[in-house]
């Protein structure tokens, strides 16, 4: 604490209640707006306070009844996201931490070669090769599968970085220990760096799982099906031209369980970060 | 139960450093050899070549008349304790014991009575759940002790192992280390920095410098018979006295009104006398070397004083029993019997 009196706390308070508000306040009313009838949501303004159609809404949203985005439930959407999320964040995680190991705790030919390759990609993102990267999925009959939804998103230079850098502080003394207790490359990946690499990978995981969860544009591409659509590209599709023909407390319904299985994530992981930076081993 | 043999051993290094330059040295079995020298004289080097952890550049390291250059660490039957200890931090102490048993597929009843009887040894039975971070330092010294001790290895491997704990701890844990390698009986090489260590562990001590043996042999043999300035200042604490000689007319002495008491060999140019050896005043009717000298410190240790003076524009240091008398400032004669004067040439080799 760099000050203790009576004012600085004050400021500070007020300082986190502003920021708080402006982060939660749209999410509170697209919350609000998902308890309104459709009528009530197209005739502003849109009251501040909850209204009484929460569970009509949500039950419409769930229970389907209605035709929606070509016959699709929100069950069928919210597994896909699923699906691509995990497969990206393990995906990504496998990886990285494979290359990472290989770059810091083996010595082979062209291995600076190889650390300056994966550099680099951090300068081509999905968008700047998206024309090749669909160009090939379209040559492995890869589109509207989840492989395809997936494969192209795993490769990670910034989460290599990241494992690098931590391989990079674990002690020469410790490698060299395990090498003469007898522990070949795969036993002292499984039995010491991956164990010392949990809080890392749990930190990953977070950031990944949501990078996965919120992809647009590639599952956008890659899927022509309704019923392969991620929950975001169908909160898209539910949004037509005319104003009036778009069932808005559905869409806040469906945007509202969107946000639903992140925040499980960040809240779920977030013992584990703790645990983790209390315990500090290494 | 090995022996250690290295023939001509030489390492360099990927950017030309050259830090071992042919080191020969055989230990026989069940002894324990002291590898001594100044920071970067390739102490460690040569130890982690005998490990397999650095490849060996030259020359041949033969364990148990084997030769082992192509032979990795998992296979040489080596154990090994860091300065660092590198315990496993995620494993309690039972597990960082366990772990180079279970990698060769010991049977699990017997690591259990391994490991249980090694802790038992080491005092450490009641730490076993605990993990590293929660032991001091002396306790992680042990667990790494056992470690090594319970996979029952040909040889042992030690750099620096005492150098992160304290003088008092340092004191006990050596003579439990000399006292554990004694009853096991297992070939060991003990890489350190401190003489005191190296005199107190060795079996067979080596001095090196430079990336070479300066001098190999039976500690006291090396402290009695230094085979060079180097040695004489690097072993015994405080260091040899030495002192250079002036060559005048074919006469060697040290300075005006100086008494060497006997004619020096032709080649000496460096005379030497051990702190412990020199006594402050004058012996009658004994030839020795005689030193008028001022002092210019006196530093009380409790069972012994040194009084460091000036004498013939040297710096020379005498140790005298219990409390000294003198005070800086004061004019006495330092005397050193002749049989305790060493000899060394001018390229310092002695004579
Ligand atoms: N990996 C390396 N690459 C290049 N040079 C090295 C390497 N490791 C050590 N050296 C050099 O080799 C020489 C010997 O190093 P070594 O570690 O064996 O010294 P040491 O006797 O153990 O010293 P200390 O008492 O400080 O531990 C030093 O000059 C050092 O700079
Ligand atoms: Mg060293």
């Amino acid at each position: 604490m760099i000050g203790s009196s009576r004012f600085r706390t004050y400021v500070a308070h007020a300082v986190l209640l502003v920021g708080i508000l402006i982060v939660a306040f749209p999410i509170y009313y697209t919350f609000v707006a998902s308890t309104h009838t459709l009528q009530t949501i197209l005739r502003p303004p849109l009251p501040l306070l909850p209204g009484g159609e929460f569970w009509n809404n949500y039950s419409e949203a769930l229970l389907g009844g209605v035709n929606r985005i070509g016959g699709v439930g929100v069950d069928v959407l919210l597994f896909n996201t699923l699906v691509m999320a995990l497969g990206i964040a393990i995906g990504k995680i496998c990886i990285s931490i494979l290359s990472a190991y290989a770059i810091v705790f083996f010595r082979f030919p062209l291995r600076m070669v190889f650390f300056w390759l994966i550099f680099i990609t951090l300068m081509l993102p999905v968008e700047v090769r998206i024309l090749p990267t669909y160009k090939v999925m379209v040559d492995l009959n890869l589109i509207d599968t989840y492989a395809g939804l997936i494969v192209p998103l795993i490769a990670s230079a910034t989460a290599t970085l990241l494992f690098r850098q931590f391989f990079m502080t674990i002690p020469g003394e410790l490698v060299e220990a395990a090498r003469v207790d007898g522990a070949g490359p795969w036993r002292f990946f499984f039995d010491i760096l991956l164990p010392l690499s949990r809080t890392n990978i749990a930190a990953l995981f977070v950031i990944l799982f949501i990078y996965g969860w919120t992809q647009y544009l590639w599952p956008l591409l890659v899927t022509n099906h309704n019923d392969m659509n991620t929950i975001v590209i169908a909160l898209r599709k539910m949004v037509s031209f005319a104003d009036a023909d778009t069932q808005w407390h559905l869409v806040m319904v469906t945007a509202m369980l969107a946000i639903v299985p992140p925040i499980l994530v960040v809240v779920g992981m977030q013992r584990w970060f703790v645990r983790g930076l209390v315990e500090s081993e290494k | 139960m090995a022996t250690v043999d290295m023939k001509d051993v030489k390492k360099v290094y990927a950017g030309g450093v050259e830090a071992v330059k042919g080191v020969s040295i055989a230990i026989p079995d069940k002894q324990l050899c002291v590898l001594v020298g100044p920071s970067g004289c390739g102490k460690s080097t040569l130890l982690r070549m005998i490990a397999g952890l650095e490849a060996i550049s030259s020359g041949t390291v033969s364990i148990d008349g084997k030769v082992v250059n192509a032979i990795s660490p998992t296979d040489r039957d080596i154990a090994m304790v860091f300065q660092n200890y590198a315990l496993y931090p995620h494993m309690n102490v039972y597990d960082n014991m366990a772990y180079g048993l279970r990698n060769r597929g010991t049977p699990k009843a017997e690591i259990d009575s391994r490991v249980r009887s090694t802790a038992k040894v080491l005092e450490l039975a009641h730490l076993l759940e605990r993990r590293p971070r929660e032991l001091s330092g002396g306790q992680r010294q042990r667990v790494a002790m056992g470690r090594a001790i319970v996979r029952n290895p040909k040889v042992f491997l030690f750099d620096e192992p005492l150098s992160n704990l304290d003088a008092k701890l340092r004191g006990q844990m050596r003579v439990e280390i000399k006292n554990l390698q004694r009853n096991l009986g297992v070939t060991s090489v003990y890489v350190t920095h401190d003489q005191l260590e190296a005199m107190t562990l060795a079996d067979i001590l080596v001095v090196m410098n430079a990336g070479l043996v300066e001098q190999m042999g039976a500690p006291l043999d090396i402290y009695e018979k230094p085979a060079s300035t180097f040695v004489a200042s690097f072993i015994g604490a405080p260091p040899m006295n030495l002192m250079a000689l002036k060559r005048e007319g074919g006469h060697a002495r040290l300075a005006e009104g100086v008494t060497l008491g006997v004619e020096p060999p032709a080649t000496a140019a460096t005379l030497g006398f051990r702190p412990e050896d020199a006594i402050v005043g004058q012996v009658e009717g004994k030839r020795a070397l005689v030193l008028p000298a001022v002092v210019e410190a006196v530093e009380p240790v409790g069972a012994e004083s040194f009084l460091h003076c000036a004498a013939t524009g040297d710096r020379v240091l005498v140790r005298v029993s219990g409390r000294a008398t003198a005070k800086p400032g004061d004019k006495l004669s330092i005397t050193a019997s002749l049989d305790k004067i060493h000899w060394f040439d001018a390229a310092g080799k002695r004579v």
